[in-house]
């Protein structure tokens, strides 16, 4: 077949419905989006695991701790499953790492803000987790199989984190006038970042239409942070809590809110590097993975050495 | 000590270890040399941080005092901790952190092993659920002891290092406080000899299997059962009772 046949025949597929396998033929610019998306989205799962990582030893009380333990251990399964997603488009983990190292790779931004109070571990978990949702359910149904599958998985566990993120939120809020403070500073700081974490609007969305088209995407950025925003402002209502935004209000005739405009000099800073955390959550993967290279060299050399003992035990027997 | 405080004791002693190593090991979250460790090692975090809550729940029920699992975690202060000082031990490198892993271990999994026979019916129901978390606790340690040891020329040094940096804390948890002497003579706790024997078999093996050399250097550091700490348990019960402390008496 050539290439126009094929490429045809993918889009067929794609408007019927069909999902795309692994072994199926498909464009070369289908595989490189999707390879930039998950393996970026893998990195966000692990980048992500540092900011609330940050509180794990300061939990103020068992089950809190053990909850936060949980959830980061989450992530980090999730990181380990969309590497694994990615790889079955002939992208090999190790690569897609060092692209996160060495700066090439991107993830998500909001992870390059500090957790400063206990309260952020719930606003996190609340809005970004939140926020990660409404794009995860909507890639549940994305055109390439295992990534579609991957997602049915994560979304599962990203609801339970939304709700024990909201449920900190919500015992702050009813505590005392401190506490209920510290939540109210926290989705002040996690507002406008959540919101950002859908990108930029439609109109300057680099990936959007062709993603769209083959259905990576099934909703664009401002679908979705309309979304965010309609779940999100009732459940803030509803603990007396107040959403930063002069702006925000119902809009009867759209049956949505209208929100403020973001401070898209601060997403567009946050991306390119400059944010108040972005040097530090590198560092912190880096150091790991170069501290960790003899443990990895160890584990390596003791296998390979197992495997020779095991080669020449069966050759001494068989002799 | 009668039997009562010498079983309140041992809980604490049994809590407080879980709960201190959990803590050392969830400070590698996010920072381990691979995510699949990242993982395993978050993993035992959780399994002993919750022995430790279970602990501490069985305690404050058997006190009556009515303390809660919080209180006894959060709003004791360093001289009121009986853990052994090896679990307390930083980090260092991978190498120190799994030699403090593979010791305890090697103690924890004999020592739950015989405590599944106790005569008292919860903390044989207690070791009996534990055991199956130590045991892999134990399996993945001893593994890493092995790989490392065993592995190139730089880890074999970095392993053998870590052996020989801790090995003066290796001991104290076979060292029997009070406490334990009593639960000995009445059954609720096995007989010591039992579980040193077992648990030094199990580090000699090992060590010997991953080439490294054994230290002879008997000399056995010991206090933690009696709240004489290193010093850096301070710095961890600063870190992990902040909010406790500075915002006393809250629901979190
Ligand atoms: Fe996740
Ligand atoms: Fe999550």
């Amino acid at each position: 077949m050539q290439t126009h046949d094929l490429e045809k025949n993918f889009q067929q597929k794609i408007d019927a419905e069909v999902k795309i396998e692994p072994k199926d033929w498909m464009p070369d610019a289908y595989r490189k989006n999707l390879i930039r998306q998950i393996s970026q989205h893998a990195h966000s799962e692990v980048v992500g695991m540092l900011p609330e990582g940050n509180w794990i030893t300061r939990a103020p009380s068992l089950r809190r701790k053990l909850i936060l333990m949980a959830k980061v251990q989450d992530e980090a399964g999730h990181g380990l499953y969309l590497y694994s997603a990615a790889e079955t488009l002939g992208a090999g983990r190790d690569d897609l790492v060092m692209d996160l190292l060495n700066g090439k790779a991107k993830y998500s931004s909001i992870f390059n803000y500090p957790t400063l109070t206990w309260a952020d571990i719930g606003a996190i978990g609340w809005l970004v987790d939140g926020a990660a949702i409404m794009n995860q359910v909507m890639l549940t149904r994305t055109s390439y199989g295992p990534y579609a599958r991957a997602m049915v998985r994560i979304c599962k566990e990203e609801s339970f984190h939304q709700r024990q993120g909201y449920e900190i939120m919500l015992t702050l809020a009813k505590g005392s006038p401190e506490q209920k403070a510290m939540a109210q500073d926290a989705l002040d700081r996690w507002w406008w970042p959540s919101l950002m974490m859908f990108g930029p609007h439609d109109s300057e969305s680099t990936h959007s239409e062709q993603s769209m088209k083959w259905k990576i995407k099934r909703k664009s950025n401002d679908e979705l942070r309309q979304a965010f925003v309609d779940a999100t402002v009732p459940q803030a209502e509803l603990i007396g809590l107040k959403v930063p935004d002069p702006d925000l209000k119902w809009n009867e005739k759209r049956g949505h809110y209208d929100f403020g405009e973001i401070n898209w000099n601060e997403f567009w800073n946050v991306v390119k590097g400059r944010g108040p955390c972005n040097k530090q959550r590198l560092d912190a993967r880096r150091n790991a993975w170069e501290n960790g290279a003899w443990v990895r060299e160890a584990a390596m050399a003791y296998a390979e050495k197992k495997a020779a003992r095991r080669m020449k035990q069966a050759g001494e027997e068989a002799a | 000590m009668n039997t009562d405080a010498a079983l309140q004791r041992y809980l604490l002693q049994l809590g407080d270890n879980a709960l201190i190593l959990g803590h050392r090991l969830a400070e590698w979250c996010g920072h381990a040399p691979e995510m699949e460790i990242d993982m395993a090692l978050t993993n035992m975090a959780l399994d002993l941080t919750g022995q430790a809550r279970a602990l501490y729940q069985r305690l404050a029920e058997l006190e009556g005092k009515g303390r809660t699992e919080d209180d006894i975690a959060y709003l004791r202060d360093a001289r009121e901790f009986y853990n052994c000082l090896l679990v307390e031990q930083p980090n260092g490198d991978f190498a120190h952190s799994m030699a403090r892993q593979f010791f305890f271990d090697a103690y924890n999994y004999a020592l739950h092993k015989n405590l599944t026979q106790s005569s008292d019916e919860w903390l044989a129901g207690f070791a009996t659920k534990a055991l199956k978390e130590i045991t892999y606790h134990l399996r993945f340690s001893s593994e890493w002891v092995l790989r490392l040891g065993d592995g190139t020329e730089t880890s074999r040094e970095k392993m053998q290092k870590a052996v020989d940096d801790l090995w003066m804390w290796r001991h104290e948890p076979n060292i029997l406080s009070e406490a334990e002497e009593v639960l000995a003579k009445t059954g609720v706790i096995p007989h010591p000899d039992a579980i040193k024997a077992e648990s030094e078999q199990k580090v000699a093996d090992i060590l010997t299997k991953a080439t490294l050399t054994i230290p002879t250097d008997d000399w056995a550091q010991k206090g933690g059962k009696t709240g004489l700490h290193t010093e850096y348990l301070g710095y961890i019960l600063a870190e992990m009772q902040f909010l406790q402390r500075a915002y006393p008496g809250l629901e979190w």
